[in-house]
């Protein structure tokens, strides 16, 4: 039991990991734009997809290593492209984005299955990625160590580019007041813009990570962006350390809830836990104080 | 009472176009396109929910399915029952090694208790879910991602439970409801006119509910949630009232929708036929009573005819669709019609 529970509780963290890097992109465009992608799980699929190919072109041991930039690229690039035509355009109808979004997120679902096919494909991780440590009676293997590490720098490089830089700056004073930025003369739109195709790419960088756990299918970004997504309803508006404390709390919930029930019922059980949270902290984890009545 | 055709700019003619269409079909028809309309009339019910929540309550649900879902159960549950011998279980059942009926399906031998069923139990959880959400004011989008995590959650829920709820492959096979034979041919018509009944009824007391103060109310909420509360009112009985509605509605088109397909599985309530369900509304007219039904019918119909011949092309068509009628179309084809009137 007590090896069960540690052994749930490490799956947790990598699964929280999952989640955060999945969410962060939502939920920084989220805080700024208040539009949700609805294709931001395609993102996902699409890191994955570009990981099997670089791995084709660069089968050594360090083309994983060179798999994370790629993807990185790739979806971000897809990402501004969704933004620039789609989005933007509808950003003042946040719920028609969903849709229209939706629509995207069909697209490139089937596009994925004509072009690769409907089984998916397997990355093979390298050899340094294989093994495992056993630590107290607990196996850790070290692609799920990967993870964890990979998603605590993306957040470790996140926090510095948001608070130490100038393009941070810019984020924190839209998401704060977008009104009052744009009077002042920030490009509000060219802001949208980089944080889109920044969290766009994170979820790409997600998607390797993914592969480095199963196989990569058309549909493989639908089974995390639904928990990603009530990662961001739980973790309060434009607050990156509310998403992430709700992604590991989520991960974790998850993990742990599957000691004692199967998958399927602790998938009812996070809706419910989310629902419960709502009604003690309706404004989620971290709330950034603001006096504006429809924030 | 107010003028509601500004809302419904095909509001004197096209419902009653649709009601002699509806009326002549039976007579013009084969019986098997008559059981497609029927089906596509029974996601029509559906639809006009959605016009009550998300056009007119600016409440956007990709949930729907899951109530769609309860009532179609709900028949299906009934109808095995019924055809079976007294003291046995479903052949499913037998499959997977169980060798007594869950508690839970035994009062469904009772018509009375099934039709019950179907009204109550959709409305409840659609009132219990979305009072939980909205009393602690959140909504909008945060709304729509819970909704879809619903859909998600009982879909999922069911395949797994394949022992009791048939798993994947849903339930089918039915035979007779209500003491009719489901194969003979009056009963096919019989149950098209009860559809048809519904879908009036339905539609009409929408038109009362949305013209009454309920739905002013209901769309002050949804243009400015905060100015409402400021003139004394709460929103939240009102959403929670349209959403309980708009439930029920979904289950009664779930529960005839199973009738006349003969099959409820979850491939039809999960996360992607729940959204499919608004954009029938979307490319009717989200506003539009009559513009949903519309919708619903040239969605399903295309579907057939585009997803048989071309299954792979069919899905580019639904994401260009939804893309299209979101950006280009907000108001669907209602708006395009009014537009020309103009």
């Amino acid at each position: 039991m007590d090896a069960l529970f540690l052994n749930q509780l490490f799956n947790g963290a990598s699964l929280a990991s999952l989640y955060l890097l999945a969410a962060l992109g939502l939920a920084l465009s989220f805080g700024l734009m208040r539009v949700i992608n609805m294709a931001h799980g395609e993102m996902l699929m699409l890191g994955g997809y570009l990981a099997w190919m670089t791995l084709l072109v660069v089968p050594g041991a360090l083309g994983i290593i060179l798999a994370i930039p790629v993807a990185f690229v790739g979806a971000a690039a897809m990402g501004g492209l969704i933004q620039s035509t789609l989005i933007r355009r509808l950003s003042a109808r946040p719920l028609d984005t969903l849709l229209a979004t939706w629509g995207v997120s069909l697209i490139l679902q089937q596009g994925a299955r004509d072009l690769f096919g409907a089984v998916g494909v397997e990355v093979r991780a390298p050899e340094w990625l294989t093994g495992s440590f056993v630590v107290f009676g607990v196996t850790l293997p070290s692609a799920r160590l990967f993870i964890i590490l990979i998603a605590a720098l993306v957040l470790g490089g996140l926090a510095l580019l948001l608070l130490k830089t100038r393009i941070g700056l810019l984020v924190r004073a839209v998401n704060q007041d977008r009104m009052m930025a744009s009077a002042s003369g920030i490009d509000v739109k060219r802001v949208d813009f980089t944080i889109f195709c920044l969290g766009s790419g994170v979820a790409g960088l997600a998607g390797v990570m993914l592969a480095l756990l199963g196989p990569v299918t058309p549909n493989v970004g639908q089974s995390y962006i639904i928990p990603a997504f009530l990662v961001v309803v739980m973790g309060g508006l434009g607050s990156i350390v509310g998403t992430t404390a709700s992604a590991i709390i989520l991960g974790l919930f998850a993990a742990l809830a599957q000691i004692f029930v199967d998958v399927s019922v602790a998938q009812m059980l996070l809706l419910v836990f989310v629902i419960l949270f709502i009604q003690v902290r309706p404004q989620g984890v971290i709330a950034v104080k603001t006096r504006q009545l429809d924030a | 009472m107010p003028d509601l055709s500004r809302l419904d700019p095909l509001k004197p003619f096209l419902p009653w176009l649709l009601l002699a269409l509806g009326l002549v079909a039976p007579f013009a028809l084969s019986a098997y396109d008559l059981n497609l309309l029927a089906r596509f009339m029974a996601m029509g019910i559906l639809a006009l929910g959605l016009v009550l929540i998300w056009g007119h309550g600016g409440i956007l649900s990709l949930g729907q399915g899951v109530f769609f879902g309860l009532g179609g159960y709900a028949i299906a549950l009934h109808m095995k029952l019924a055809d079976l011998p007294s003291g046995e279980i479903p052949d499913f059942m037998v499959w997977s090694g169980r060798d007594s009926l869950p508690f839970w399906w035994t009062p469904f031998s009772s018509p009375a208790f099934t039709i019950a069923a179907i009204l109550i139990v959709p409305t409840l959880v659609g009132a219990l879910f979305s009072w939980a959400v909205f009393h602690r004011r959140v909504g909008g989008t945060y709304f729509a991602l819970i909704t879809q995590a619903l859909a998600l959650a009982f879909s999922t829920l069911i395949i797994s439970r394949q022992d009791v709820t048939g798993g994947f492959n849903g339930l089918t096979d039915f035979y007779s409801v209500f003491g009719f034979g489901l194969a003979s041919p009056g009963t096919g018509s019989g149950l098209y006119w009860v559809t048809l009944a519904v879908l009036c009824v339905a539609f009409v007391a929408l038109r009362w509910l949305l013209a009454s103060r309920f739905g002013i109310l209901l769309r002050a909420a949804r243009d400015g949630e905060n100015r409402v509360r400021f003139l004394g009112y709460s929103p939240t009985p009102f959403k929670v009232v349209a959403f309980a509605i708009a439930a029920m509605l979904a289950g009664v088109g779930g529960a005839l929708f199973t009738l006349h397909a003969g099959v409820v599985s979850p491939a039809l309530i999960g996360v992607v036929p729940s959204i499919e369900m608004v954009v029938w509304v979307a490319i009717g007219g989200r506003y539009s009573l009559a513009g949903a039904i519309v919708g619903a019918l040239l969605v399903n119909l295309a579907r057939d005819a585009v997803s048989s011949a071309f299954p792979e092309l069919w899905l580019y068509l639904m994401g260009a669709l939804f893309i299209f009628v979101v950006t280009l179309l907000p108001r669907g084809l209602a708006g395009l019609v009014k537009r020309k009137a103009a």
